[in-house]
């Protein structure tokens, strides 16, 4: 795990390119910085704040968004949010630099979780940051019956607080003469002696504490050693902040509610599992039914294929003529701008927004953490934690997508069996919906065999990776939030970036795959692909020959590979070892370029050879047992 | 000064018991579970206790899911049970 560490700390530092960081742009204006806990409304506060006009960029070597905005004459930026400032995920390290760089920090809070949150604000305070705090959720704290003696508070941290609503935009008018009240708080003193002789070392009193916090990363960039007083300061900035709070907070309020207890349902897999089926038959009616069915009908066939697809195909023949093979890359078939695009824009973009919306659905009510609490346990005999149950769901929408999401995993190990698990298991949407047709006519049995061989398959790759792949994969840790009505802004926000990140990482790829495929058709690489595994497709799967044209088909796109069964006549047994075998192989080209990318060339390359043998080998295991 | 006799690892606990916190790992994680508010001392309550290990703990309003991995390296002292 120290090793993973490391590794990823070098990978990050090499990103930072600091004359394109943000701190070094825009040297004349001051920053304006709003940081928080997550979930505490940050968001909110920052679109009140710079409107409409928001720039939106990739933290170099991250994919954490650092978003941009302005207000009178400062700039202002949103951070991800933190419990604490240091470095101990990516999140942190951006939110870390964002808050060095700060000249005035907009210190969000949550005045139900103050324990909680005057962590950090007492952190920000102790780096001698200017701040002003704004308390969030002043009506919750009524409804819950809450007393917070404000004004004394403000005493004990030494910095100005006002209250707002945000959802509701109340106390949003003080906000600017909020901001030009922040001021330096009261710091601890005990630590001073150390502190002292550490800024004499680094300059600056913000970096100073977090070297003497351990902080490696910035320890490096002034080439001093990382201090070893971290327990020691948290742990008495934790009394601290207890202490105070046991001071101006009196909680009065009842001890059972409605969403806690619903809360805690969705984590017991008594209730919470018939929960689980429901929030997914829900899911399913959206997605599945509505944005499969009927949106993607209309975009695919009407705008697609009916206006798109002729329009474009008519102009570049204009240009280049139908004989050309130039032509048939293009606009053919296969084409990069007939089929691509369509497939990209008209089946995928619906698609992925769907699953998205659904996601942040999910998070910002606070039940997707509480199913990655209760799925915890199963997920870690594959050697996940409950957090991987994002990038899995995410997989039955787009392959691709979900690839990208591993991400947010802990540890390289658990990235690498996600993505596995992806690629070998888990069919997207696009495939699924074939898949389904095709097995509705196929019968029970069938039906049976094929859920069993897949879910046998998935089971069996974890278990097994988790046996071999070296190292520890991350705990669980995480914090509930509570359980909330999901803002529609919040969501509509998220499902935004969520798929403009996507299509920024993933588009491409699209593209560059339909090139290949295109070059292999055109050089007649394709047809001779599909002829070499004949032999493996009338022997050892028992499929009729045409049946490989329809693997390799799926390797241009996953629902390509099911379609092509369609018209051959195959018994429901011969259907199953085809949609096993289409199942557990090759990735759609995009998502295999992807996982290259995410996971490196080796990796990916494993990976995507063991979908092949694996694919066959039990697609024709299965065949020799049931037929 | 707390490590006693009566400790036992998170994981073993039951759902309402009410537990004060013995030991707990050292590194990052204590650093994480601090400034959540939770450390040596500090009494909280077995929300959920979930088959397999994994445990749900409240402090005030705060909830904090810890899998099971997790929960068998903190020590608590179970000092009530009162929701049962």
């Amino acid at each position: 795990m120290e090793e993973n560490k490391s590794e990823h700390i070098n990978h990050f530092e090499k990103h930072r390119h600091p004359e394109l960081s943000f701190l070094e742009k825009d040297i004349g204006k001051p920053k304006l910085v709003l940081v928080g806990n997550p979930n505490v409304g940050k968001s909110l506060v920052f679109n009140e704040l710079s409107g409409m006009n928001v720039e939106v960029s990739n933290y170099p070597g991250t994919t954490v968004e650092i978003i941009k905005g302005s207000y009178k004459n400062y700039d202002v930026y949103d951070t991800p949010g933190v419990y604490g400032v240091s470095s101990f995920n990516d999140e942190e390290r951006v939110a870390r630099d964002e808050i060095l760089g700060a000249d005035i920090i907009l210190n969000i809070v949550d005045a139900t979780h103050l324990e909680r949150d005057l962590f950090l604000t007492q952190q920000l305070i102790d780096m001698g940051k200017k701040l002003v705090v704004l308390m969030n959720f002043m009506d919750d704290v009524k409804r819950h019956n809450i007393k917070i003696e404000i004004e004394k508070l403000s005493q004990f941290l030494g910095v100005d607080i006002f209250p707002i609503i945000a959802v509701k935009g109340e106390g949003f008018d003080k906000i600017a003469g909020a901001i030009e009240r922040a001021r330096e708080g009261i710091q601890r003193e005990g630590m001073h002696g150390s502190l002292h002789s550490m800024l004499k070392m680094v300059g600056s009193q913000a970096e100073a504490l977090l070297i003497l916090e351990g902080d490696e990363f910035i320890a490096k960039r002034h080439g001093v050693h990382p201090g070893s007083s971290r327990d020691e300061i948290y742990i008495d900035r934790r009394n601290r902040i207890n202490y105070i709070v046991n001071q101006v907070v009196i909680d009065d309020s009842p001890k059972k509610r409605i969403s806690e207890m619903v809360g805690r349902w969705a984590i017991k897999p008594i209730t919470g599992i018939p929960i689980l089926a429901f929030a997914l038959y829900i899911s399913y009616l959206f997605v599945g039914k509505f944005v499969a069915q009927i949106v993607v009908n209309f975009t695919e066939i009407q705008i697609g294929k009916g206006h798109w697809e002729p329009w474009v195909r008519e102009i570049i023949t204009a240009i280049i003529p139908s004989s050309s093979w130039w032509n048939s890359l293009l606009v053919g078939d296969f084409g990069i701008i007939t089929m691509t695009t369509t497939y990209l824009l008209f089946l995928l973009l619906p698609l992925v927004i769907a699953f998205y919306v659904a996601l942040s659905l999910m998070e910002d009510s606070g039940y997707l953490p509480r199913l990655a609490t209760m799925v915890d346990r199963t997920l870690s005999v594959l050697g996940l934690n409950g957090r991987a149950v994002i990038p899995l769901i995410l997989g039955f929408g787009c392959v691709t997508s979900a690839t990208i999401t591993t991400r947010l995993l802990g540890t390289e190990r658990e990235k690498t069996i996600a993505t596995a698990l992806l690629q070998f298991a888990i069919p997207c949407s696009a495939q699924l919906a074939v898949i389904a047709a095709l097995l509705a006519g196929a019968g029970f049995l069938p039906m049976l065999v094929y859920a069993l061989t897949i879910f046998g398959v998935l089971i069996a790759i974890g278990t097994i990776l988790n046996k071999f792949l070296h190292g520890e994969s991350a705990p669980l840790l995480l914090d509930l939030p509570p359980m909330r009505i999901p803002r529609i802004q919040n969501v509509a926000r998220k499902t935004f970036y969520r798929t403009f990140q996507f299509m920024k990482e993933a588009s491409g790829w699209f593209f560059v795959g339909a090139l290949a495929v295109g070059i292999a058709q055109i050089t007649g690489l394709l047809v001779y692909l599909q002829k070499l595994i004949i032999p493996l497709t009338t022997h050892w799967l028992q499929l009729p020959p045409e049946a490989s044209t329809a693997f390799i088909m799926g390797v241009v796109r996953r629902d390509f590979g099911a379609a092509g069964l369609y018209h051959l006549s195959l018994s429901p047994m011969q259907i199953t070892i085809a949609l096993i075998t289409i199942t557990l192989f090759v990735p759609c080209i995009a998502s295999l370029m992807v996982m290259m990318k995410e996971r490196g060339l080796k990796e990916g390359f494993i990976i995507w050879i063991g979908t092949w043998v694996v694919a066959f080998f039990i697609g024709g295991v299965v065949s020799h047992i049931v037929i | 000064m707390l490590k006693s006799k009566n400790a036992v690892p998170l994981h073993l606990t039951s759902t309402g018991d009410v537990l004060r916190i013995a030991s707990m790992p050292h590194g990052t994680l204590r650093a994480q579970f601090v400034r959540l508010g939770i450390h040596e001392g500090e009494k909280v309550k077995c929300l959920e206790r979930l088959p397999g290990g994994t445990v749900v703990i409240q402090k005030n309003r705060q909830q904090i899911a810890i899998g099971h991995q997790l929960a068998k390296q903190i020590m608590v002292i179970v000092i009530g049970d009162k929701e049962k």
